[in-house]
């Protein structure tokens, strides 16, 4: 029993980071239409960043120190702003140089140049970086908070889940209730009928690359303070299996991004716990297969047949 | 282009890169062989990408699907043939059809549910598809595992060259043939505008399924020949870096052009090699960085690659000319 | 009385809450040459994409020839014999203005791919049959000259007439046009008349065609359908339909129209 809540709080801690990716693709699906392949590669970076900065601010050595801030909490909270600047302007770079230019293009050439950009990220990253892992910086002690017979919850699993709780509801205000968001619902729905209501369309879709690159780089920051480890491939699964997370809830469709990410977060762990942990990875690919042969549309949304 | 003229250009490729791997040093004759091999996946690739216009990543899937097939068989069930040179060769013919057999099974099994949906979904699907079958071989001792597979047989009386460039001259001849047939119509039409020729009674899934399966079929032989050729299989040489080195090679040859996969293919197989020296002088790998670029910057640039959509044996320098089927 | 090719009982398309069609009934009889009118957004074209088999309405039942369309794709629709246009011209731009044309033969007359793989006389036979009746279709239309030219470099007027020969290629026995006039000029539009009305009969044909120019639709259709908010509001003779009033609002809104 204490096992099983055990995996339950890991589960849902990994995933609503997955959550929080599989964000980011949707947001630009909806609005693009396209699997930005390079979403993946876009968390990597942030991760870098978020090490570049905590490197700079002299974070990171357990106890969590407080560097030259201070206080540890303020300094998860600089990295994580940071990291998601850093995200929002490379995704903003990456929409405005590499998709733009194609945006009428066929679909095709479009899908090949965002492989394109997501292997020019990691081969570049290995470039610069090396490939050698390093070790992300510890931010945040992981002190249990409590005791339920002998399962613990630490505070970092709490405080993953607080964090993503804390910027979906946010997102979930934004995208509802702000004018950038109707704008970008608008969007989403129609370029065309967009525009002539005088929305600046290609405004709208670098803001949305933005958040989601930004969504993207909190989930990197959360990820690392879990799994600390950081290499310029390490956005490849994390990436895949949160696009795969979005197909399970509709991709295009936010709730079902974060209901998609939260299942196969659990899904994940419990296979994990429970047997076959070699398998684990593909485990994404056969729920994905099994969802497209199934219900393509995924849990909410609904399959669009092209406008004809 | 007769069934003789075609039996002949065929047995031409196969004993003129006989004759010419023979006169080559050991080096320049494995670069050969690999120019052959992968100029097999780029042409099998561009049936399914170029010419039906569907987007497949996991081409390396069925590559090892094949590639292990042949590598199970030959040194397993069939072993005794490899023996003798005169029956290798049987042998040899054999693996290949059973390579090419199971992988088209597979492709049908990937096929026929990812093709029924929007293209975006058939990229992810083979993708995962590839990386599923890497971590399936990684995971199977009884085909070598993380270990590799050891104990391929080589080419039967080391004739690699007639067996490679005879198979690519076999599919550029079905290829050449589909096209300039009605059925080649057919898919240039499901690349053009898939629901106008769905409107027009053009099944358009069975259309693409037959594409991909035999796409995939190609790529198993490819596989097979790969593995008689390096004698030894590790399933990280199938990874999706391998997928998108086809991929590129379509791309940059055109999607489109069997032609353009050919010259593509032997140049990206060449110019790694060409560029082995300035990996050692910098010490840092910069082949798919280059590779990952030239990709964006074709699609933003020349899109059309390096033949566009023709091919080197129709080119007329007429104006305005339409696909030549 | 003549068979009924087409029928629609009480069709209805339900989009998220927009209802395309609602209750929409129809029939077109063998031979008929019959026109879909009504002003933008009435539904028309959703209602040629259920007959095409491109959606599955909500409710209600299409039959075609007397089979039921229910779960068709659309190239078991074309093989039962309903072909139709696109309003925005869906032309296979890449290939020949004869390929195209070729393409549409595909379906009923295709070669077995043995056949073909193998250049067997019975495949070269079908590819030779193929391109005769191409031609023939072309010349038809006045596209003969255009034969290997590019579709898309084609003039507009000459698009729309490859569009309906491409139609015309697949074997149809109801035939329904989208807009087939759309952009074209007074010439044009005055010679596509004629040749649909040709076409009618020469082919054995069962017409519905959606059309905004009056200049068209009137002269040319023996019965008229007109749609508003996906609903059918008046049925009948050319004529009569005009000058009903329902009809004059819809188009018009309330106020008096002039002639």
């Amino acid at each position: 029993m204490e096992a099983f809540l055990q995996n339950l709080i890991t589960g849902l801690s990994l995933g609503s980071i997955y959550a929080l990716i599989a964000l980011g693709y949707t947001l630009v699906y909806g609005i693009l239409r396209l699997i930005n392949f390079a979403h993946g590669d876009l968390f990597m970076l942030a991760a870098y960043a978020a090490l570049g900065t905590a490197t700079l601010l002299g974070l990171g050595t357990l106890p969590a120190t407080a560097g030259l801030l201070g206080h540890a909490w303020a300094g998860f909270a600089v990295v994580l702003l940071v990291s998601m600047l850093a995200a929002a302007a490379a995704g903003w770079l990456v929409e405005r140089l590499a998709y733009r230019p194609l945006r009428k293009a066929p679909r095709l050439n479009l899908l090949i140049t965002a492989v394109g950009v997501s292997l020019l990220l990691e081969n570049g990253a290995q470039a610069l970086f090396t490939a050698n892992p390093r070790r992300f910086p510890d931010l945040m002690a992981d002190t249990p908070l409590l005791q339920i017979g002998r399962a613990q919850v630490g505070s970092l699993d709490l405080a993953v889940l607080a964090t993503a709780l804390v910027l979906l509801l946010g997102l979930e205000l934004w995208v509802h209730h702000s004018r950038q968001g109707r704008a970008m619902r608008a969007v989403s729905h129609s370029h065309e009928t967009a525009a002539l209501l005088g929305i600046p369309v290609d405004r709208v879709i670098a803001l949305t690359f933005a958040v989601g690159s930004a969504l993207a780089a909190a989930a990197a920051v959360l990820y690392g303070v879990k799994y600390p480890k950081v290499d310029p491939l390490m956005g490849v699964l994390p990436g895949l299996k949160a696009f795969v997370a979005a197909v399970i809830g509709g991709i295009g469709n936010l709730r079902g991004a974060v209901v998609g990410g939260l299942i196969l977060g659990l899904a994940e762990t419990f296979v994990s716990a429970y047997g076959a942990s070699t398998w684990r990875d593909a485990l994404a690919f056969g729920l994905l297969i099994a969802i497209l042969l199934f219900k393509p549309s995924g849990l909410f949304g609904h399959y669009e047949p092209e406008k004809v | 282009m007769t069934n003789a003229r075609a039996l002949l250009v065929i047995a031409l490729c196969a004993l003129g890169a006989a004759a010419v791997s023979a006169l080559l040093p050991e080096y320049y004759a494995g670069i050969l062989l690999a120019i052959g091999i992968n100029a097999l996946l780029a042409v099998s690739l561009n049936l399914v990408n170029g010419i039906t216009g569907q987007f497949s990543l996991g081409h390396a899937g069925f590559m090892a699907v094949g590639a292990y097939t042949a590598a199970y068989l030959s040194a397993g069930p069939l072993a005794g043939l490899f023996a003798h040179p005169a029956l290798g060769q049987l042998g040899v013919a054999l693996c290949l059809l059973a390579a090419a057999l199971l992988a088209g099974v597979a492709g049908w099994l990937v096929g026929l549910p990812s093709l029924r949906l929007r293209g975006d979904y058939l990229a992810i699907v083979t993708l995962g598809f590839g990386e599923i079958i890497r971590v399936a071989l990684l995971n199977s001792d009884s085909l070598g595992g993380a270990r590799g597979f050891i104990g391929v047989p080589g080419f039967p009386g080391g004739a690699g060259a007639p067996w490679v460039f005879g198979l690519l001259g076999l599919s550029l001849a079905a290829c050449v043939r589909v096209m300039g047939s009605s059925h080649g119509r057919a898919l240039l039409s499901i690349r053009e505008d898939e629901i106008a020729a769905e409107a027009l009674g053009v099944d358009t899934t069975r259309y693409k399924v037959g594409a991909f399966v035999a796409s995939a079929a190609g790529a198993g032989a490819a596989g097979a020949l790969f593995a008689f050729t390096y004698s030894f299989l590790h399933p990280s040489s199938f990874n999706f870096m391998k997928s998108v080195e086809i991929v590129v090679m379509v791309v940059l040859g055109g999607m489109g052009s069997m032609s353009g996969a050919l010259l593509a293919a032997a140049l990206l197989t060449v110019l790694p090699e060409g560029l082995r020296p300035l990996k050692e002088l910098t010490g840092v790998d910069l082949r798919m960085v280059i590779y990952s670029l030239a990709l964006v910057l074709l699609m933003l640039y020349r899109p059309g690659g390096l033949m566009g959509r023709k091919e080197l044996w129709h080119l007329n320098w007429r104006r305005s000319k339409a696909v030549q089927p | 009385m003549n068979a009924t090719v087409l029928s629609v009982e009480n069709v209805s398309l339900n989009f998220g809450g927009i209802a395309a069609l609602s209750d929409l009934s129809l029939t077109l009889s063998s031979g008929e040459l019959a026109g879909v009118i009504g002003p933008n957004g009435a539904g028309k074209t959703s209602l040629f994409n259920i007959l095409g088999g491109v959606y599955q309405p909500s409710s209600g039942s299409v039959r075609v020839m007397d089979r039921p369309l229910a779960g068709l794709k659309p190239h078991a629709v074309a093989a039962l014999g309903l072909v139709r246009t696109f309003q925005n011209i869906r032309l296979f731009k890449e290939l020949s203005v004869l390929d195209n044309v070729r393409l549409a033969l595909h379906g009923r007359q295709c070669p077995g791919l043995l056949d073909s793989l193998l250049r067997r006389p019975a495949a070269l036979a079908a590819e030779a049959g193929l391109t005769r009746q191409a031609l023939h279709l072309l010349q038809r239309m006045e596209l003969d000259p255009r034969r290997d030219e590019r579709a898309g470099d084609l003039a507009y007027g000459e698009q729309k007439k490859l569009e309906i020969a491409r139609a015309l290629a697949a074997g149809p026995s109801v035939l329904l046009l989208d807009e087939p006039a759309a952009g074209m000029n007074p010439a044009e539009s005055a010679w596509l008349k004629a040749a649909i009305a040709a076409i009618r009969r020469d082919f054995n044909l069962s017409v519905l065609l959606i059309e905004h120019d009056m200049s068209v639709v009137m002269g040319l259709c023996e019965r008229l359908v007109v749609m508003d908010h996906g609903q059918k509001i008046c049925e009948g003779a050319p004529e009569t339909v005009r000058q009903d009033p329902r009809v004059v609002e819809a188009y018009l809104g309330t106020r008096r129209a002039g002639r």
